[in-house]
């Protein structure tokens, strides 16, 4: 790249304002993660795939564990090469984050030793580790299940005073509180134990479908090495299952669109024994499959199926229409399967050279043997166990509210952790030495001034990077995870100059071209509003928005790689989606007619 | 209809019959043969032309007096085409040679008066590194046995113009292995036209296909008086991953009395995509067929008739990538895991 093209860069952290009036609520955030003068020095980009929206105090904890978490497993844990972790700060609610690249040739090749005799024992004993992982990650999931319930009960149970225990109730609430931190911060650990030598590999073997096949666009590769049979594919299954067993029960009469979860339970007790076999089948499916959240796990309203049966109980309607319209709505799972057998053998077809044919085979061998970890271990990590810990800290929020700290048991999310601690030490102190806590004259008003600022944060537009350009951008978590590459960068500064541009580019996620009104969705409350037939723009598809996507004709997010999930679902769906636009949510008005292409990573505003 | 001694159908000629009806007549019944739509018609063999000269040297020397010629000599080369041109030119055909081209034309078109195509087909033309492309003639929208016959001639006769003699004696090439077979086809009256590459030119990438296309006949493109629609096709999801559409604002169609003329296409066709997606995808199969049959990339040249049905007018080896293809991308590692070095061992 020449010299007189290079992009002038991003605007300095140092240059963005906190919005006048939020100061307090930006203050609440720990320190580490304010931006200072020397943060000026560095590229940030605005992760707004994890974090579309405002983060409140206490939901930032899911960055601070999962960055604490990738950047073990990359610097110390198997010593990437070219790459230490990832740094993260906020700003009007807005987490930015930046890589640290390790650029000494000598460092490189002492980390390189290191990563072989680490990396490589992984991807050696690559199925025994994962059946290890399950375990670990179950008896972690089963550990935070048992947690015990809290109590401050009035006086001490006597069984409890017979049996010598010794130790008060007040106790346990520090105990579980921290358990429930740690069991969290723990799970990210094991949620980045195999994650990037996952995507290394399916990036060594796109680096080499790039290479032989210029032309190949990304998602034909991510059709070549996705697995299609991982957990988080299982909610949406179980729920086309459930639409079906509806019909063969003949009780699909009464899972109509608009009808509350409630009253269709009621409903559905009221049909005798047909209702009721339908409701334990419906018991069946949601443990453990409902236990996956709306979003990504990174927001506490993002709740779980299991919490809140709105979202699944919106989606059969449809599912019971086309079955009955004599669709097939059962994943095609060995039709798909054989369609990617044959995509593989297709292009090794092409492929001339027999030494370039055994390397293929070695690197999708390799890509096929890892990678299902990546598409699978969501489903237990942001998921299962997400809901858990939330909900664990839920409760301290009904207790906490039940004592005056705040009116409402949300509210406990808009403390840090280490306030929530110690508004239970304060109430530990109150219930063991008689007076009141001193809490419920501090908190309602803070939680309100934050709330406020969330609110405030979130009408306000945010640069999708920050700081200098970097030449190259050589992380592989980052150009994977978040689809960040130079050219991506370059799109950014260029649609930064053209005021009223209406075409919009991103990455070509699913082929297919299609015409619609945009349906702008900014945060999860809104996918209601999306109609039959509306192109979805949102900061990021999720998969677990899986069953909306039967109704909308396309998808369209500002950030997000061709293996984001979205992007996968896409795919399935066969639906036109393109990805990592940047600014999609930001020049599309809600109501234009927009038109997508996926297959060239285009879309058009119509008018 | 039956193949003679000097007429071959396509359907029933392959490569392996080239040295009877030369390069272009080989390549067509070859793709016939491979079950490619080409436009239908029969080669006059080389047969053909050896009776012809044969009867026409019991009147004085033709191969002899070319072969005595050097490559530098214009004045001689010129004055003895001249001769041997008008000799070609006028001398009546042998009767048998009469009848059976007749006879094939009338089996061929019957009732119908036909547009054809009359085309030399060298048999040095397309050889290994040796290109006769351009030194024979071709004639286009030739009507009527009649006509028919003149134009067989003019082909035979065009292996002795000065270019092609000049390019023999210069390349030393005997001039009893030399010989002239025609094609004669039904011309393609056609809605779009254009070529096709196997694999991009850009990138040498082997899983696509580059296909060019604009309305009318295909000289418009070839000549590069029309900036053509330009298409990039996967091969194998035949997802579509270019799309330009040009303003082709001229065409090339028939002309009233034979040959070629040019117009202006009509406004609301000038920005219209000259190929359906349909077609998009039929000539990406048919550019596959091809490819697999002649085991190489190739670069085709084709035409859709008004009739919307896709004909393959031409095919030959892409040649430009070929080195390519012997350096391999990556070669296999006794420990597999180190190929993931390409990505954690940073960019090289």
């Amino acid at each position: 790249m020449s010299a007189s093209v290079k992009p002038t860069g991003f605007p300095l952290p140092s240059s963005l304002q906190v919005v006048p009036g939020t100061e307090r609520a930006q203050a609440a955030y720990p320190y580490y993660m304010q931006f200072t003068k020397e943060d000026d020095e560095r590229f940030w980009f605005y992760n707004s795939m994890h974090f579309p929206e405002p983060m409140s105090p206490f939901d930032v904890t899911t960055a601070e564990a999962a960055y604490c978490a990738l950047g073990a497993a990359n610097t110390r844990v198997h010593c990437l090469p070219t790459t230490l972790g990832i740094d993260y700060r906020i700003i009007n609610g807005r987490i930015y984050i930046g890589g640290n690249a390790v650029t000494d040739a000598a460092e490189i090749a002492r980390r390189t030793k290191e990563f072989q005799q680490r990396a490589f024992y992984y991807y050696a004993n690559w199925e025994r580790l994962i059946a290890q992982w399950k375990d670990k990650m179950m008896a972690l999931i089963r550990e935070a299940q048992t947690l015990r319930k809290l109590a401050l009960p009035e006086f001490e149970p006597l069984e409890h005073v017979h049996a010598g225990r010794g130790i008060a109730s007040n106790h346990y609430l520090l105990d579980v509180y921290q358990k429930t931190l740690e069991g969290y911060f723990r799970m990210w650990h094991y949620h980045f134990e195999f994650l990037l030598l996952g995507y290394g590999a399916y990036m060594t073997f796109f680096d080499f479908c790039k290479k032989a096949f210029p032309e190949i666009s990304e998602q034909t590769v991510a059709r070549m090495v996705s697995g299609m049979q991982a957990e988080i594919f299982r909610p949406d299954d179980e729920l086309r299952k459930l639409a079906k067993r509806a019909i063969e029960l003949g009780v699909d009469g009464v899972l109509r669109e608009g009808a509350s979860p409630d009253d269709i339970i009621k409903a559905l007790e009221q049909l005798g024994e047909p209702g009721r076999t339908w409701l334990q089948e419906l018991a069946v499916s949601r443990d453990p499959w409902f236990n996956i959240n709306v979003g990504d796990g990174f927001y506490h309203y993002h709740r779980s199926w299991n919490d809140d049966l709105s979202l699944p109980f919106s989606a059969l309607p449809g599912y019971i229409a086309n079955a009955k319209a004599g669709e097939c709505i059962e994943r095609p799972i060995e039709k798909l399967m054989a369609e990617r057998k044959q995509l593989i053998e297709d292009y090794r077809e092409l492929l001339n050279i027999d030494e370039e044919r055994a390397a293929y085979d070695q690197m999708i061998a390799l890509a096929h043997r890892v990678f299902p970890y990546v598409e699978g271990h969501k489903f237990y990590c942001e998921h299962w166990y997400t809901n858990l810990f939330f909900n664990k800290i839920r409760e301290f929020g009904a207790l906490l509210a039940e004592h005056g700290f705040f009116q409402d048991t949300e509210d406990v999310f808009q403390l840090t952790h280490y306030e929530i601690e110690a508004a239970i030490i304060d109430l530990m102190t109150a219930w063991s030495n008689g007076s009141p806590p001193r809490g419920p004259a501090r908190w309602p008003a803070i939680v309100q001034e934050r709330k406020a600022a969330i609110k405030e944060w979130a009408e306000h537009e945010t640069p999708p990077a920050l700081g200098p350009v970097p030449e190259v951008i050589d992380d592989p978590a980052i150009v994977l995870l978040w689809g960040i590459t130079r050219e991506r960068l370059d799109a950014w500064l260029a649609a930064g100059g053209q005021a009223d541009a209406s075409e919009i580019r991103g990455f070509a996620a699913s082929s297919g071209v299609a015409e619609g009104v945009a349906r702008v969705v900014k945060s999860v409350e809104q996918i209601d509003r999306l109609r039959h037939g509306d192109i979805l723009v949102c900061r990021v598809t999720n998969p677990t928005w899986a069953p909306i996507f039967q109704k909308i004709a396309a998808a369209v997010s500002d950030i997000g790689g061709s293996m984001s999930h979205a992007a996968i679902v896409a795919r399935e769906y066969g639906l036109p989606a393109v990805v990592g636009t940047g600014t999609a949510t930001q020049k599309i008005k809600d109501g234009q007619r927009i038109r997508v292409d996926g297959g060239r990573g285009v879309v058009t505003i119509l008018q | 209809m039956r193949s003679s001694e000097s007429i071959s159908w396509f359907a029933d000629i392959t490569l392996s019959d080239r040295p009877a009806v030369g390069g272009k007549g080989g390549s067509l019944g070859e793709l016939a043969h491979a079950g490619i739509a080409v436009p239908p018609g029969f080669v006059i063999r080389t047969t053909a032309f050896e009776r012809f000269i044969a009867a026409l040297e019991e009147d004085g020397p033709i191969r002899a007096g070319v072969a005595e010629l050097e490559g530098h000599d214009l004045n001689g080369i010129t004055a003895l085409s001249e001769n041997l041109r008008a000799r070609l030119e006028q001398a009546p055909l042998p009767d048998s040679v009469h009848m059976e081209i007749v006879g094939a034309h009338t089996d061929f078109c019957g009732e119908n008066n036909w547009p054809l195509a009359v085309r030399s087909s060298a048999t040095t033309e397309d050889a290994e590194g040796r290109s006769f492309a351009g030194l024979q003639d071709t004639f286009l929208w030739v009507m009527g046995a009649q006509a028919v016959l003149n134009r067989v001639r003019s082909c035979w006769a065009s292996l002795y113009s000065v270019p092609s003699i000049a390019y023999r004696r210069k390349h030393r090439i005997p001039e009893n292995t030399v010989a002239m077979a025609v094609v004669v086809q039904r011309m393609v009256d056609a809605r779009s036209a254009g070529v096709m590459f196997t694999r991009s030119p850009l990138t040498g990438d082997r899983s696509v296909v580059t296909l060019e296309a604009t309305w009318g006949l295909g000289s418009a493109l070839v000549s590069g008086e029309v900036t053509p629609d330009r298409f990039v096709i996967s091969k194998i999801t035949g997802e579509i991953s270019v799309r330009h559409i040009s303003d082709k604002h001229i065409q090339h169609v028939p002309g009233a009395g034979g040959g070629t003329r040019e117009v202006d296409t009509p406004e609301n066709l000038r920005r219209e995509s000259s190929v359906s997606d349909q077609e998009l995808a039929a000539l990406k199969d048919i550019a596959r067929k091809v490819e697999r049959h002649y085991g190489q990339p190739q670069d085709i040249e084709w035409a859709i008739d008004r009739s919307g049905e896709i004909l393959v007018l031409q095919s030959r080896p892409e040649t430009v990538w070929a080195a390519r293809d012997q350096t391999p991308v990556a070669k296999p590692t006794e420990n597999p895991l180190l190929h993931v070095m390409n990505i954690f061992g940073g960019r090289r």
